[in-house]
């Protein structure tokens, strides 16, 4: 039932780093780790909105850019002391392109 | 009996020969073609014959006799040109051959870059004995230069082969590290340790851009326009499967044959096994599947049943003395996660990757002895929630071996720097510890060791405890951050006198405890490996805060705020018209007047960012590295030009410090001042870096702050001349540079080194001289504008997809 979604190149998101796709609802994060995994998460931290896609991204977690908050890619989960969670959508890579479940729009027309 | 015709005499069609004359010699008549004008031999074992391990006849698999005895008509060194399916003959150079059944066994061909000059002689892939041949005779003579492009498994056997025949061999390879498919960089880095300890030069990020040479090979050009020398150049790039003739004949194709789970072709009549074909999606580029296709279309044929299911696969490089195994899957997917080993002392790597309680992938380097049981764990796919906790050290460690925070300095060789003030090595301590100096004081007192700036403290005492064992107790140092038990200054010294020049090497000389470190550490020690290797390290954009990988202040909103350079605090009319309108053209919402004499853009969009450096570059202006741990402004008063109490050239010395020291990364930021009198105006007592001019000359003091610490400045010494008053503060930045801790301003430094430690460095004039060559050498790669390198990239700084109207659909 899942149509997947082409959004660009793997290696048009740098190794450890993030890009950004505009959606009528706001930016997703595209995150890809180290060992190229890509993730898609919201790109607002649920502190105070920190924009996740300018953070250290190391294993499968980002630290917010604004006041350091550990961010799982994974589940969207604040790891450590601090407590909330982000939005994550169903994101893959094929033949070296970096896909998006389409159901992701929808889910984010519901949010 | 039936007709069987094979195309291929490859190691795929060679079992199933095998197989089917051991289950019914009767069943075929066999006919076998072969472009090779050989049969089949075990095509896996060229890399040994290549390094002179083996000879060809020992890897023969039928000879001769072989093919006599079992009834196999051989067309060797005859090509399939075509088949005709109506007529159900395939057509060889040396006549037609009628089928019942057509096995299609082609293998696959090299791919070879189409840049130019890849049709020199001289030039060659890596597939067959006659390339292994024109190898072995291009090695003739000692030290002829060879370059081999890929640094895949084949090129790397290939590289390793040739150094073995006494060619000295460069490895070129795309990725950032080698065999990027079955390893990470972590293991990677150690493989290129290893292959570089016996003399193959390693290049990654290496693009090959042209094969140099007239009527024979002489070199390859980089896109980076290093060249190397070359007598001859193997590629191997990749591989394709050969399916030529399978395409003529009008059997579907995608990247290879398609077959089903029964090996058949869209033809019935037609198999095909091996290398050529493409199953469920998939292409096969290693044996292991290609035995088990072999086994089901040999059932087939006899019509019995038979369902090909790919395995997972393992790898191994057949190079004496590199020690890697990779299997599964340790790439994409949700949901894992990682354990991860180091053992520096024995250059032992092992990362295991776990995916709901199950074993999904593993790689290791340097002790691959475990490697079939983790093989064995992810192939049947076992419970392993139990042994978890001790999982990563294998089956004889199920009672648990904690790892030594102390191995990294227990691997260090003797001849290892651990004081780098005095030039004491690890050896010289272990003798005074022998002869019984027994603590840190004795230590000081017999070598110097640690009694000079003190940062190598944590290492002496490390020494100390892996020397004495229980009879000396470490005290408590704070490590970096939880990925290491290292401190910053172990780590500093780690990296001068191990010579680590890449992240990769930190992490596994330094035992660290995660796959990639974390926001705490990669800043850190980027920084410190572009400290101590400016020509070497290559600056990782992703291990820094984004302020200073975009260049520019990240604000509470996601915004960002621009600030040009004004030198010395000097601006134009010209400059401060192009600022209004760039202010106005980018809706900039607010314009200040900063604390370091110079004017702030706040508020400006991050995918703005490129245009608006451009219009400022455009008209003269560059990054003011607001943003950045380095040098930030030079504040300066008006001196002589204007004011009458002036007695030096206050601002025109400002400008020069400031063009001197821009684009420098410092372990802080790093702020400086200058004064034209003890009046001081410009407040240079409370800066990082101060100068007041005198009558008699510059008094140049160090270790002020005005932030969360007010300090004023220490005098660190009175200088004659501009010139020299240049030249200290580029030494005193660079012992800073050298020496500190990431996040310590140069009064926290100074607290930890002392007053009188700073000034031996500056006042040995030779050690003065060194320390401002190597500020110079660091300022030739990093004294340049990161705005106009960053407009190049623009794109970087958009969006990579805009899904806005597919969601109003
Ligand atoms: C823009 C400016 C304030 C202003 O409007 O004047 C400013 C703005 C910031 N300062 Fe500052 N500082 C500015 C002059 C100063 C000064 C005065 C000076 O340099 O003469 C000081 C005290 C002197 C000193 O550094 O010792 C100063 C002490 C700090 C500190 C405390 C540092 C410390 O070691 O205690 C921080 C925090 C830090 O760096 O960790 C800080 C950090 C910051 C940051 C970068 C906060 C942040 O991390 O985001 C602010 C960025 C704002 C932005 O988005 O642009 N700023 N800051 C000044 C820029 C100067 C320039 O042209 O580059
Ligand atoms: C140097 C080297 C080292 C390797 N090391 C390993 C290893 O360590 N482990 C591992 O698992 N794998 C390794 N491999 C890969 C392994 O050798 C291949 O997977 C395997 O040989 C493929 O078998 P195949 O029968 O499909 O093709 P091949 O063995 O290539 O046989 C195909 C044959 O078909 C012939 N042919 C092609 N077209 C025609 C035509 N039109 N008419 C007639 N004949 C034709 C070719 O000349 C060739 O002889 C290595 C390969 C090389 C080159
Ligand atoms: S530093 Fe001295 S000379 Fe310069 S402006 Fe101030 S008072 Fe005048
Ligand atoms: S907004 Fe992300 S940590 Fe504060």
């Amino acid at each position: 039932m899942s149509t997947w979604i082409d959004i660009a190149a793997l290696d048009s998101v740098p190794k450890r780093g993030a890009r950004l796709i505009k959606t009528a609802l706001g930016c997703v994060a595209v995150f890809r780790t180290g060992t190229d995994e890509v993730f898609a998460l919201d790109n607002a931290c649920p502190h105070k909105n920190g924009p996740l896609a300018e953070g250290i991204v190391h294993d499968k977690a980002v630290t917010c850019p604004l006041h350091n908050w550990v961010i799982s890619l994974e589940t969207g989960m604040v790891q450590g002391e601090d407590t909330g969670q982000v939005a994550t959508y169903p994101a893959r890579v094929v033949d070296g392109r970096i896909t998006l479940d389409a159901a992701f729009l929808k889910q984010r027309e519901v949010a | 009996m039936k007709n069987a015709v094979i195309i291929g005499a490859g190691m795929a069609s060679g079992r199933v020969l095998e197989h089917l004359i051991e289950a019914d010699p009767e069943a075929f008549n066999f006919t076998l073609f072969n472009s090779e004008p050989r049969g089949n031999y075990n095509r896996i074992m060229l890399s040994p014959v290549l390094s002179g391990e083996k000879s060809y006849a020992e890897i023969v698999t039928h000879d001769d006799g072989w093919y006599g005895q079992n009834k196999v008509t051989c067309r060797f060194g005859e090509a399939v040109t075509s088949i005709d399916r109506e007529a159900k003959v395939v057509r060889g150079a040396n006549g037609d051959v009628p089928y019942d059944k057509l096995i299609i066994a082609t293998g696959s061909a090299p791919f070879i870059i189409p840049v130019p000059g890849h049709d020199l002689p001289g030039v060659i892939a890596y597939r067959d004995l006659d390339d292994t041949n024109a190898m072995i005779d291009a090695a003739d003579a000692p030290g002829k230069p060879a370059v081999v492009i890929g640094g895949g498994l084949l090129g790397l056997e290939a590289a390793a082969g040739l150094a073995l025949r006494g060619m000295s061999v460069t490895v070129i390879h795309l990725n950032g590290h080698l065999m990027e498919r079955q390893l990470d960089p972590a293991a990677g880095y150690l493989l290129q340790k290893d292959l570089e300890n016996r003399g193959i030069k390693v290049h990654c990020n290496g693009a090959t851009k042209a094969i140099l040479g007239t009527d024979r090979v002489e070199g390859v050009e980089l896109d980076d326009g290093t060249v190397y020398d070359a007598s001859l150049v193997v590629m191997a790039v990749g591989i394709r499967p050969e399916a030529t003739v399978a395409k003529n004949a009008g059997l579907e194709v995608n990247r290879g044959i398609l077959v089903n789970a029964q090996m058949e072709t869209s033809d019935p009549d037609i198999l095909a096994v091996g290398e050529c074909v493409e199953f469920d999606g998939q292409l096969f580029g290693l044996v292991a599947p290609l035995y088990d296709q072999a086994k089901v279309l040999a059932k087939i044929l006899l019509e019995e049943e038979g369902s090909f299911v790919p395995k997972e696969l393992s790898t191994k490089l057949k190079v004496t003395g590199c020690d890697l195994f990779s299997a599964g899957d340790f790439a994409e997917g949700e949901g894992r996660e990682d354990i991860v080993f180091r053992d520096p002392a024995r250059g032992v790597y092992r990362r295991l990757v776990i995916e709901d309680d199950q074993l999904v992938g593993a790689v290791m380097y340097g002790d691959t002895a475990d490697s079939n049981w983790f093989f064995g764990l992810i192939r049947d796919k076992t419970e392993i929630a139990d042994m978890r906790d001790t999982l990563i050290f294998g089956p004889a460690f199920q009672g648990g071996a904690p790892s030594d925070p102390l191995s990294a300095v227990a691997a260090l060789p003797r001849e290892a720097e651990i004081c780098g003030c005095n030039g004491i090595c690890k050896g010289q301590i272990e003798d005074a510890i022998a002869a019984g100096a027994t603590d840190l004081t004795a230590i000081k007192a017999t070598t110097k060791a640690s009694a000079s700036c003190g940062t190598c403290t944590g290492l002496v005492e490390q020494v100390l405890a892996v020397t004495l064992g229980d009879d000396f107790v470490i005290p408590a140092a704070q490590s970096i951050c939880a990925c290491t038990d290292m401190t910053h200054e172990d780590v500093r010294r780690m990296i001068k006198s191990q010579e680590l020049k890449s992240m990769e090497a930190v992490w596994q000389e330094c035992g660290w405890k995660t796959s990639c470190g974390c926001h705490v550490c990669r800043p850190a020690l980027n920084y410190y490996l572009l400290a101590d290797w400016p020509l070497e390290y290559t600056d990782d954009a992703q291990s820094r805060f984004i302020n200073e990988r975009k260049h520019a202040n990240i604000q509470k909103d996601g915004t960002f705020s621009v600030v040009p350079r004004m030198w010395g605090g000097i601006t134009t009319p010209d400059e401060l018209r192009a600022i209004a309108d760039a202010a106005e053209k980018f809706a900039v919402p607010t314009v200040k007047v900063t604390g370091g004499q110079r004017i702030d853009l706040l508020g400006v969009k991050g995918e703005d960012l490129p245009a608006i450096w451009k219009d400022l570059n455009d008209a003269g202006m560059v990054s003011g590295h607001a943003y950045s741990k380095g040098l930030r402004t030079v504040k300066t008063c008006v001196g002589t030009d204007h004011c009458r109490f002036g007695t030096q050239d206050s601002t025109g010395l400002g400008i020069k410090l400031e063009k001197t020291l821009w684009g420098s990364w410092t372990p802080h930021k790093l702020k400086l001042a200058v004064s034209g009198c003890p009046r001081n105006c410009a407040e240079a007592t409370c800066k990082d870096i101060g100068v007041i001019c005198v009558d008699s000359g510059y008094q140049i003091s160090i270790g002020g702050a005005a932030g969360m610490d007010v300090r004023e400045t220490e005098l660190l010494c009175q200088v004659a001349t501009e010139a020299e008053t240049i030249d200290v503060i580029k030494a005193v930045t660079q012992s800073y540079r050298e020496n500190a801790k990431y996040l310590d301003r140069i009064y926290k430094w100074v607290g930890k080194v002392g007053m009188d430690w700073v000034k031996e460095q500056i006042e040995d004039l030779d050690n003065r001289a060194a320390l401002v060559e190597r500020f110079e050498i660091s300022q030739s790669v990093y004294r340049k504008d990161p705005w106009a390198e960053h407009v190049t990239k623009a794109e970087t700084y958009q969006p990579i997809a805009d899904l806005t109207l597919e969601a109003a659909e």
